[in-house]
C-alpha cells in the first residue's frame, strides 16, 4: 500500500531524511513516530506530493509519488497538523471545494458530505463558517474534508495536537471507526499513548532514520513487561523485568524511591535512540 | 479544467462573502482620484481635446484593472502564509496550470469588477464614452497581465512582507506613471522612452483610445497579449517553486 525505498530529503543543510525504507501493508494503522524535527512531516509531505524527495523512490496504492504524482495523489487524503481550511467559508463550502478539486460529481459531492457530517458528528454546524467552531469540531472538518473522495490511505499529521483529553480521545474513536471500515491509516504523532492505543504497527524515526519498526506489543516485549524507574546519583534510571516478581526481588525491602510501571513504547524510543520521545 | 473550476469556485466564494467590504474598497480610491483631480485640480481643463475628467475616467479604468488583478497575490499569499490553504491544493490532483488559471481568472473577475465601479461612478460624474468590444478587449489583456505576474509574484515571494514591497516598488510607481493622470506625451523624451516600456501605460492608451472612438494602436494589444503570455508561463513555472 505504502512503499518506501532508500528515501532521502536535504532542505539546503539539513538532511532531514537519510535512507529511510518502509513498507505500509493494507488496511493497516501504522503509526511513525519520534521527535520534532525527525522527519515525519517530510516524510508525509513526500508521500502526498506536497514536496519531492532529493533521492530514493516512494509509491502509494501502487504509483510513483512523482512520476505519477495525479495517479498518487487521487488515492491520498491528508489531515494536517496546522489546521488549513477556509476560515470564510462554510463547512459544506470546504468540504464542496475539496470535492471539486478531487473531480467529483456534484451529486457525489452532496452524497458523501451528508454521509461525512454524520460520521463526524458535526452536520448541525454545517453552515457555520469555519471561524465560529472550536478547535476540535475544525479537526473533525478537517478529517472529513480528507475522507472525503474516499482515498485508499488516509495521512494523519499529529491529528490531536494541541487538543483537550477528551477530545482527543474522541478523535481517536473516529480513527479506530476510519479503519475499521478499511482504510489504510498512516498517522504521525508524538504522544506515545496514541500510538500505543491506536497503532497496529510502528516506526521510531530519529534524525531522518528509521531505528526500529514493529507492533507496540513486540517492541516493548523486547524490553520486558514491567519498567522500574529510580533515581541513582541523582539521575533517573530505568530497569527493565519480564515480571512483577522479578522487579519486586530486585527492589528487596526498599520503600520509596522508585516507581514500578508497566513498559510503554517511550520506554523503547529510549532504548534505540537514548531521547524522549516530547516536543 | 475541473480543477481549474474548483480554484475560480473558491476565489468566487471567498470575493462574495466580502462582497460589499471589496465593493466599497474598490470605490474609495477612483472616488477620491475623481474628486481630487477630475472635479477638484481638473475643472475646466482640457486634455487631448477632451475634459479632464473624461480624460481620468479610462486611466483609472486602467490602473483599477491593474491594481485589482494584481491584487489576487494578496488573497493567495493569505491563502498560502496564514491559512496554510495552498497546501489543500498541492494535495489534490490538479496540473500546476489549473492553479494558475483558476488564479488568473479570479483576478480578471475581481478587475472587471472594479472597472464596472469605475464606469458607473463615472456616470454619476455626467461622463459617457464608448465602452466597445475594443475597450473591453484592452480591460480584459490588461487584467491577465496583471494577473499572471501577481499569481507568479506569489509562488516566489517567503512572505506577505515581501508582496507589499513589490507592489510598493512597481504597481504604485506604475500607477502614476503609466499614463493614468496625465498624458505620457507630455513628458521629456528620455521619460517617455523609459515609460513605453511600462505595460500600463500601452493599457492606458488603448483603453482611452477606444473610450474616445478612435482606432487603438494594435501593437499595443499585442504587446499586451504577448507579455501577459510570457508571465502566464512564468507563474506556471514559479507553481513548484512554492512547493517546498
Amino acid at each position: 500500500m505504502i512503499r518506501i525505498e532508500k528515501l532521502t530529503k536535504n532542505y539546503r543543510t539539513i538532511q532531514a531524511l537519510k535512507g529511510v525504507n518502509l513498507q505500509v501493508n493494507e488496511g493497516e494503522l501504522f503509526a511513525y513516530l519520534g521527535p520534532n524535527g525527525s522527519g515525519k512531516t517530510t516524510t508525509i509531505k513526500i508521500l502526498t506530493g506536497l514536496a519531492n524527495p532529493t533521492s530514493g523512490d516512494a509509491y502509494v496504492h501502487g504509483y510513483h509519488v512523482v512520476r505519477e504524482t495525479l495517479e498518487a495523489k487521487r488515492q491520498c487524503g491528508l489531515v494536517p497538523q496546522t489546521i488549513n481550511l477556509d476560515h470564510e467559508l462554510t463547512v459544506d463550502e470546504n468540504l464542496d471545494i475539496h470535492g471539486r478539486l478531487f473531480h467529483m460529481s456534484a451529486r457525489e459531492r452532496a452524497a458523501r458530505i451528508d454521509e461525512l457530517l454524520d460520521y463526524v458528528g458535526i452536520r448541525e454546524r454545517r453552515n457555520s463558517p469555519i471561524k465560529h467552531l472550536s478547535g476540535g469540531m475544525k479537526r473533525r472538518v478537517m478529517v472529513a474534508r480528507a475522507m472525503m473522495h474516499a482515498p485508499k490511505i488516509l495521512f494523519m499529521d499529529e491529528p490531536t495536537v494541541g487538543l483537550d483529553p477528551t477530545i482527543r480521545r474522541r478523535i481517536w474513536s473516529l480513527v479506530k471507526s476510519i479503519q475499521q471500515s478499511g482504510s489504510t491509516i498512516f498517522l504521525t504523532t508524538h504522544y506515545i499513548e496514541e500510538a500505543e492505543f491506536l497503532a497496529e504497527r510502528v516506526a521510531f524515526l530519529d534524525e531522518g532514520r528509521i531505528v526500529a519498526v514493529d507492533t507496540p506489543q513486540n517492541l516493548m516485549a523486547r524490553l520486558g513487561t514491567w519498567a522500574l524507574d529510580e533515581i541513582v546519583n541523582g539521575d533517573m534510571e530505568t530497569i527493565f523485568f519480564q515480571s512483577r516478581e522479578e522487579a519486586n526481588r530486585h527492589l528487596g525491602k526498599q520503600q520509596g524511591g522508585f516507581t514500578l510501571r508497566r513498559v510503554n513504547l517511550e520506554d523503547v524510543f529510549l532504548s534505540v535512540t537514548g531521547k524522549k520521545v516530547v516536543p | 479544467m475541473r480543477g481549474c473550476l474548483a480554484i475560480y469556485r473558491r476565489e468566487l466564494l471567498i470575493l462574495k462573502k466580502k462582497f460589499f467590504r471589496q465593493l466599497a474598497s474598490m470605490s474609495v480610491g477612483p472616488l477620491l482620484y475623481l474628486v481630487a483631480f477630475g472635479l477638484g485640480m481638473g475643472q475646466g481643463v482640457q486634455v487631448q481635446g477632451r475634459s479632464y475628467l473624461e480624460f481620468l475616467i479610462p486611466g483609472l479604468v486602467a490602473m483599477s484593472s491593474m491594481t485589482q488583478a494584481f491584487a489576487i497575490a494578496s488573497e493567495i499569499n493569505i491563502a498560502r502564509f496564514y491559512w496554510r490553504i495552498f497546501e489543500e491544493f498541492q494535495a489534490a490532483p490538479i496540473r500546476n496550470i489549473a492553479y494558475v488559471t483558476g488564479e488568473v481568472l479570479a483576478g480578471i473577475t475581481r478587475a472587471l469588477l472594479s472597472v464596472v465601479v469605475i464606469l458607473l461612478i463615472g456616470l454619476l460624474s455626467g461622463v459617457s464614452l464608448s465602452y466597445n468590444i475594443f475597450f473591453w478587449l484592452a480591460v480584459v489583456l490588461n487584467s491577465f497581465l496583471f494577473a499572471s505576474l501577481a499569481v507568479g509574484l506569489a509562488m516566489v515571494v517567503k512572505s506577505h512582507a515581501d508582496q507589499a514591497l513589490l507592489t510598493n516598488f512597481f504597481i504604485t510607481p506604475m500607477a502614476f506613471l503609466g499614463g493614468t493622470f496625465f498624458p505620457v506625451d507630455r513628458m521629456p523624451v528620455w521619460a517617455q522612452k523609459i515609460l513605453h516600456f511600462l505595460p500600463l501605460t500601452h493599457a492606458a492608451k488603448i483603453i482611452r483610445s477606444s473610450a474616445f472612438g478612435l482606432t487603438p494602436d494594435r501593437f499595443s494589444y499585442l504587446l499586451l497579449a504577448g507579455l501577459g503570455t510570457m508571465l502566464f508561463v512564468v507563474a506556471f513555472l514559479c507553481v513548484n517553486k512554492a512547493k517546498e
